[in-house]
């Protein structure tokens, strides 16, 4: 009786090979499952979803055939977006917006001196586009230029200084975005460094210093928006004597920036707050005066992960530029709503026309500084994980 | 033993005390400012003098001698005064606050809670809201609201009539109203009594409870109280209200509530803005609450309901309060864009209207920032005594 080897006997009957395995239940995976476990799981579930379908066909259809199927995409005038016995539903007029698509952009800075707007955004995207690219090399360089070079070559470009064979153009022809954009970027640049020192005014030992901090912090975010402007067009002409009254632009571009600098003093604190006390007693055991310790250890650190708040505050701001309307000024929004009255184009669309097109503007801008802000926390977060 | 010897405090120069140079900077900055006040003052009254502006507030007094499209207190374009103007603006502004906050709180707890469905499609969609409404302005929202949607219904000729006469044209809504007459008074007596009772028997069922672990069903009882009690007592009293329909004539519907399309566009904006703000700060405080809470409850055998009444909503309200008060105090001040679409509130009537008649523009931006302080200040006081009462007691 030898003992058999494995191959020598014919075990037929065993299997050599894991059976392959059983398909799963077609009703638990794929498209279906999905649509099973998130859409009709329950009777209340089937009453949500039925509830969210009723409300999604109510809106995006009619919203597509708006801005795409029955827009008007060209015409000269408001004849190209009047219904007609043929096309009784007229969408969108984008004839409207192709034709005062330039006005939208610049106001009534005039025609031939256009091109210092377009060096001036060109700038302008260059450095936030190093501020923003956390790995950019020398983003110190990129401070520099974004909060002192910047502002002053716009300064030269866009009021102008005739030494350099730039005609100046008075503040009053400027309008459209390059309004939002100049007073959202004139908010941003001062509003931070203001902010800083309000909030360290605000944590200071010195009582008059806390106490002027904290009134003025408190003031600013207790009053609207509106009342700010109100005071920095009607009251600050009286404050100074009459031969240096400022201009309106000049004036609204105040107000913003006190009104910012109170919000972003809030978010810094929150971020000196963050920082713990070590490290304050670390950089003073070390031999730092106030202000080394500040912009050597503290700052740096509470500046870092108070990004994302800061970029909120700007969000924010930018939005808020839509109410200089009410000193005179002629930003994006009031571009729109001047020329949606304006006769030549009054069809019954032109104003829904000229709302969404301000409506998209402004999403695009808002929404891409929120994903912003919530990569960097993200980014934060990987680093704060252990 | 020269060590010992040394050992009293060093000697510095007085330029480098902390202390002295702590006071020095605050000299300084207490020196600037005064003399910024005072060059400010001192200007202020060369520019009025020169403009022939009278200061003070002797113009609150002086008829005010123009018309304001809603009134909620008594007025008249020839005999009320500037002063009646202001409160006429105030309590305005005070009505969309107080019904634009309850109706942004409704949307703002439904859409974030929403946003937290396993319902894909509920979820997205309340996503695309609150990301859609987050990031455009209200300004323009308002202006969409008012010229492109209210302006654009019918006109009064045409106007939609829906049941109950109700009429809707562009020049606002116009809805029956009750006119009381003699009785009354039982009614809305039966309805305190009916607040208070509920109130007691809250009470006294929480106690029962806390003693003997039985539960009473509160709500339904609250509920028979407040609602039913009154309306015994309005068909007691032999039904002391009728309802005052509006007539739609040639040019214009008379008697009813007329609600005035400024208002409507004013408010639909506002709760649709602060609820997509709302809704976030609801979705963080229940995301904040962490998963075991839910799963302790399931373990102790709480269905869903109750877990989310007793164990998940109490703890994310603590969460929720302090930002859920910022954005109170937000749409307060946003009612202040009231003035772009022409809804008679504060800063329309007062900072736009009177300060353009009288010229007086310190004091009437004083007082408008006064009054907006004075109310952010109350409902932060307001709100800090509530947080305090239901803030985590720890040991």
């Amino acid at each position: 009786m030898a003992v058999a080897t494995q191959d020598s006997v014919n075990h037929s009957y065993v299997r050599a090979a894991p059976v392959e395995a059983m398909p799963a239940p077609g009703a638990t995976t794929g498209a279906v499952g999905w649509i099973r476990a998130n859409l009709f799981s329950s009777p209340a579930n089937i009453a949500l979803t039925l509830f969210s379908a009723l409300l999604i066909y109510w809106i995006i259809p009619p919203m597509i055939d708006f801005l795409f199927l029955h827009a008007v995409w060209s015409g000269s005038d408001r004849e190209a977006c009047l219904p007609t016995a043929e096309r009784p539903e007229v969408g969108a007029c984008w004839a409207f917006v192709r034709d005062r698509f330039f006005y939208f952009i610049y106001g009534s800075y005039p025609i031939p001196e256009r091109w210092r707007v377009d060096v001036f955004f060109a700038m302008l995207a260059v450095g936030i586009f190093w501020m923003l690219w956390l790995e950019a090399p020398r983003r110190d360089l990129g401070a520099l230029y974004f909060f002192v070079v910047v502002p002053i070559m716009s300064y030269i470009l866009l009021v102008g200084m005739p030494a350099l064979g730039l005609r100046k153009v008075d503040t009053s022809l400027w309008g459209g975005v390059l309004v939002t954009i100049v007073v959202s970027w004139v908010g941003i640049v001062f509003s931070l460094p203001i902010g800083i020192l309000l909030a360290l005014g605000r944590r200071s030992h010195m009582p008059a210093v806390k106490l002027f901090s904290v009134i003025f912090i408190e003031f600013v975010r207790g009053v609207p928006l509106i009342t700010v402007l109100f005071m920095a067009s009607v009251m600050l002409p009286l404050f100074v004597p009459d031969a240096w009254s400022p201009d309106k632009l000049l004036r609204a571009l105040i107000g913003i920036a006190m009104f910012a600098a109170a919000y972003m003093a809030e978010v810094v604190r929150a971020g000196l707050q963050a920082i713990p006390k070590g490290q304050y007693e670390g950089a003073m055991a070390v031999g730092l005066g106030y202000w080394q310790m500040m912009y050597l250890i503290v700052l740096p650190q509470a500046l870092k992960i108070t990004i994302p708040n800061i970029v909120n505050t700007y969000i924010g701001l930018f939005k808020d530029t839509t109410l200089v309307v009410i000193v005179g000024i002629f930003d994006f929004l009031r571009t729109v709503e001047v020329s949606r009255i304006d006769p030549k184009w009054a069809a019954p669309t032109t104003s829904a026309t000229g709302y969404a097109f301000a409506a998209i503007f402004y999403f695009i801008c808002c929404y891409g500084m929120s994903r912003y802000a919530k990569s960097v926390e993200a980014r934060l977060a990987k680093g704060d994980r252990r | 033993m020269s060590i010992a010897q040394d050992s009293g405090p060093p000697k510095v120069s007085p330029l480098y005390d902390p202390k002295v140079r702590s006071i020095a900077y605050q000299v300084i900055l207490c020196a600037v400012i005064v003399f910024l006040a005072y060059s400010a003052v001192k200007n202020a009254a060369d520019n009025l003098a020169r403009a022939k502006i009278a200061s003070g507030f002797g113009f609150w007094n002086q008829t005010a001698g123009f018309d304001i499209s809603q009134t909620l207190i008594e007025y008249s374009a020839n005999a009320s005064t500037y002063g009646r103007a202001f409160w006429v603006g105030l309590l305005n502004t005070l009505l969309v606050a107080a019904i634009g906050i309850v109706l942004a709180t409704v949307v703002g707890f439904v859409v974030g809670i929403a946003r937290l469905s396993k319902n894909f499609l509920l979820a997205k969609l309340s996503a695309g809201y609150v990301e859609i409404i987050r990031n455009v302005p209200l300004l323009l929202q308002l202006l969409f609201w008012y010229n492109a949607v209210l302006k654009a219904l019918p006109d009064l000729r045409e106007s939609w009539t829906l049941p109950g006469s109700i009429f809707l044209n562009n020049r606002g809504f116009f809805s029956p109203y009750p006119i009381f007459s003699a009785g009354i008074e039982f009614v809305a007596a039966a309805f305190v009594i009916g607040v208070i009772g509920a109130i007691a028997y809250a009470r006294w069922a929480k106690k029962k409870q806390e003693k003997t672990g039985e539960q009473s069903p509160v709500g339904l009882v609250a509920l028979g109280l407040i609602i039913g009690l009154p309306l015994i007592a309005f068909f007691a009293a032999g039904m002391p209200a009728t309802l005052g329909y509006p007539e739609k004539g040639r040019f214009n519907i008379r008697g009813g509530l007329e609600i005035l399309p400024e208002f409507v566009a004013l408010l639909i904006g506002l709760v649709f803005y602060t609820g997509a703000f709302i809704a976030e700060v609801v979705r963080a405080g229940i995301m904040a609450v962490s998963k075991g809470q839910t799963e302790a409850a399931g373990a102790v055998g709480l269905r869903t309901g109750p877990t989310l009444k007793l164990v998940v909503i109490p703890q994310a309200m603590r969460v929720i309060i302090p930002p859920l008060t910022n954005q109170y105090l937000n749409l307060t001040k946003n009612s202040s864009l009231a003035v772009f679409v022409g809804y008679p509130d504060l800063v329309q009537v007062f900072t736009g209207t009177v300060l353009n008649q009288t010229g007086q523009a310190v004091e009437v931006v004083m007082i408008t920032m006064a009054v907006y302080l004075t109310i952010s200040l109350v409902t932060s006081m307001v709100m800090n005594w509530y947080n305090a009462r239901i803030a985590l007691v720890e040991r």
